[in-house]
Formats: structure tokens, C-alpha cells, sequence
């Protein structure tokens, strides 16, 4: 009897877990980045009270007060210095051609970090700011960097210390097809992959603030505004792409490509979703 | 070259505080690369801050300090303007020097 009870009760509360999560499903139908924005906040402000919003780009070091002083002590004496020299030194250097990054870009790649990802109309694809540094090199002759390692990290550091305090300021443009990037971003953060089974929502939006073995996790409320990192862990600095495949071998998935579509489509979410914070990279994470 | 030294020297009261970054791969001679061949053991030797023309820190490092490695630490003296010198020395015979003033 006891025994039967207990599975109906089981079997009710199923239900209504599933009716819990039909709800939002259907809410879904249509795609509103803004307010997705909105809620996304929301959820994190809500979830942290204490939390300065602007302060959520410090990643584990928001979330809790002893954290927050290794940081600002960190922060003295940062230890991506040494990247930031030579992305500073690579990015005024000429190319054979004689052309500089300077010539690639808006405002010769000074202060404009907060401006990428961008929705290319043209191409009717996200273009990141690593891509963009790699098509730079490719239209001077000159060979691309790798998107995991130094060269790349240091170059993006570059761009994004100038650019440092500048809010985010991702724009998705009257097209289809740059709202259907974002929703693919969207699912991809939201699909559970990997033998884990985790999505990046597990780690980054459920449980930020808890531990992952030693590690603090970091909410995905203004994860790309620190980008490029430098991690202890890794004791070297990491790209945007970096973090996502290394995330993604993590939770025992087969990563992508650097800078694959599903890639780009995804940073193009996380970056709209934290628009109106500022851009802290490069950052240093434990 | 840009110094591979980065040194902050702060005096406060009747002591300085001193922090220092250094870029040196540190390798310890046991770890292999992707090739599955050892890497050379490359890490400094020794460290030195001078002040005054006394060593107010001297450490002999070994493999088992980490790539990079950052210090800290705070002498009995020193004045703000003064002169501080740091200079390294590591097993291949290279090394570098600096001079901070303190602030």
C-alpha cells in the first residue's frame, strides 16, 4: 500500500514537473532578444541581490566578498600584463604589405571590443572579433593565427583593454537571419551535450556561485566582457574560443571548431544578453 | 625587449612592500611535450632584490616554482625615490636585471 502511494505521488509530481516545463516552451515560439535580455538580468539579479549588476562581469570573483578582495588585489598587479605588452607591440606592428591591423578596423581598433560580435548582412553570418583579426591577416598575406593560443589572446586582450568600461553593445539588425542566429545561439546554450549531459545553462546559469571541484563557476551574465582570460589553471591566457571548446571537452563532448557557426552564433547570444555591461578583459580567472 | 621584470615598491611606515612579476617558463625538466619528448629543465636559480647595496631578499628557486612567477613581499627600511634592484639568474646562465624606485 505504502509502496503504491509513493509512486502515485512520484508519478504526480512528474506531471507536473513536465507542465513546468512546457510552459516556457511554448512561451518560446517567438523570438524576442530583448526581452530574453530583459529576463535573462533579471534571473541573475534576482539570484545575487548582492551583486552590483556592473560587478557580474567579474565572474567567480562577484560572487562572493572574499573572492571580490583576491581580485581587486589580483588587479594591482594583473598577471596578463605580459600579453597585453604583446598584443600592444603585434597590433601597431606593420604587416609585410606595410598595413596595419589599425587599417582593418573601425576607429583603428581602439575602443571598439564592445562592438563584436557583429551580424555581417553581406555574408548573413556572426562575425567575432577573432575571425575579423584572422580575415585582417588573411586580406594582407599574411597567415592566420591559431584561435586557442597566445598570438590571438594577446591581440584581443589588446583590443579589449582599450576598450575597457565601454558597454556592451551588441546589435541585432532588421534581418531574419540575424535573429535566427541569435536563436541558434540561444538553443546551442541551452542544449545538454556531452556524456555529462550538461548545456552551458547547467554550470553558467543554474549553479554560478558553486563550487566545480575547486573552481568558483561564473555566471553567464557578463562571462564574454572579461574575454580573453588569463587563467591559473591554465597558467596562460585563453581566447573566447579557448573557453568553448575546452568547456565543451569538459563535460565529455567532441568540441567544435574554433569559430564554427554554432560558435559564433553562441557568443553572439551570450554577448546581446549582457549588453549594457562593460567590458572588463582582459580578465584573470583562478 | 621589454624587461622580463615587473616590480611595484610601495613604502609605507617604516617598511616597503614589494611585488614582482616575472616572465620565465620556468620548465622543470620533467614534463613532456606533445611529442611525448622531455622539455628541458629552463627555471631560475636565483633572485635577488638589492637595496641600499644589501640584499634584502635572496631565494634560490628551483623546478617547483610555477611558469611566471609572481612574489611578495615587505623589508624593515627603505625610502620613497630610493633605488630597488632586481635582477635574475637561471640555469642556462641567462639573465636580467632592473632597477624600480620605490614609491
Amino acid at each position: 500500500m505504502k509502496l503504491r502511494s509513493a509512486t502515485q505521488l512520484a508519478s504526480a509530481a512528474l506531471t507536473l514537473a513536465a507542465l513546468t516545463f512546457a510552459a516556457p516552451a511554448t512561451a518560446a515560439d517567438k523570438i524576442d532578444p530583448v526581452a530574453d535580455a530583459k529576463a535573462f538580468k533579471k534571473f541573475f539579479t534576482d539570484k545575487f541581490p548582492k551583486v552590483k549588476l556592473e560587478d557580474f562581469v567579474n565572474g567567480p570573483y562577484s560572487m562572493d566578498e572574499g573572492l571580490h578582495r583576491q581580485w581587486e588585489e589580483k588587479e594591482q598587479f594583473p598577471p596578463y600584463e605580459f600579453s597585453l605588452d604583446m598584443g600592444k607591440e603585434m597590433f601597431t606592428k606593420p604587416f609585410k604589405n606595410g598595413k596595419t591591423y589599425e587599417d582593418c578596423f573601425p576607429n583603428k581598433g581602439i575602443g571598439i571590443r564592445q562592438n563584436y560580435p557583429y551580424f555581417d548582412e553581406k555574408e548573413g553570418k556572426v562575425i567575432t572579433l577573432e575571425l575579423a583579426l584572422n580575415r585582417c591577416r588573411e586580406a594582407n598575406g599574411e597567415p592566420p593565427f591559431s584561435y586557442v593560443r597566445d598570438e590571438m589572446a594577446a591581440l584581443t586582450a589588446y583590443m579589449a583593454f582599450t576598450s575597457r568600461g565601454k558597454p556592451f553593445d551588441i546589435k541585432i539588425p532588421n534581418d531574419p537571419r540575424a535573429l535566427e542566429a541569435y536563436q541558434r545561439g540561444k538553443e546551442y546554450f541551452y542544449t545538454r551535450r556531452g556524456q555529462l549531459n550538461f548545456s552551458c545553462a547547467t554550470c553558467h546559469v543554474q549553479s554560478p556561485g558553486e563550487r566545480i571541484r575547486a573552481e568558483v563557476l561564473a555566471p553567464a551574465l557578463g562571462i564574454m566582457n572579461a574575454m580573453p582570460i588569463y587563467r591559473s589553471e591554465w597558467s596562460g591566457m585563453g581566447t573566447t574560443s579557448r573557453r568553448f571548446t575546452t568547456c565543451n571537452s569538459q563535460i565529455r563532448g567532441v568540441p567544435l571548431n574554433p569559430q564554427d557557426d554554432e560558435y559564433r552564433d553562441l557568443e553572439y547570444y551570450l554577448s546581446y544578453v549582457s549588453n549594457g555591461l562593460p567590458i572588463s578583459g582582459p580578465g584573470a580567472r583562478p | 625587449m621589454a624587461s622580463t621584470i615587473r616590480v611595484r615598491a610601495i613604502a609605507r611606515g617604516d617598511t616597503t612592500e614589494v611585488q614582482a612579476l616575472i616572465q620565465h617558463p620556468m620548465d622543470s625538466g620533467y614534463i613532456k611535450d606533445a611529442k611525448g619528448e622531455i622539455i628541458p629543465p629552463h627555471f631560475i636559480q636565483q633572485l635577488t632584490f638589492e637595496y641600499d647595496g644589501k640584499n634584502v631578499f635572496l631565494a634560490d628557486w628551483g623546478g617547483g616554482i610555477s611558469k611566471d612567477p609572481y612574489i611578495k613581499f615587505a623589508f624593515k627600511g627603505g625610502k620613497k625615490g630610493d633605488d630597488l634592484k632586481i635582477s635574475w639568474l637561471d640555469n642556462k646562465g641567462a639573465t636580467d636585471t632592473t632597477t624600480a624606485k620605490i614609491q
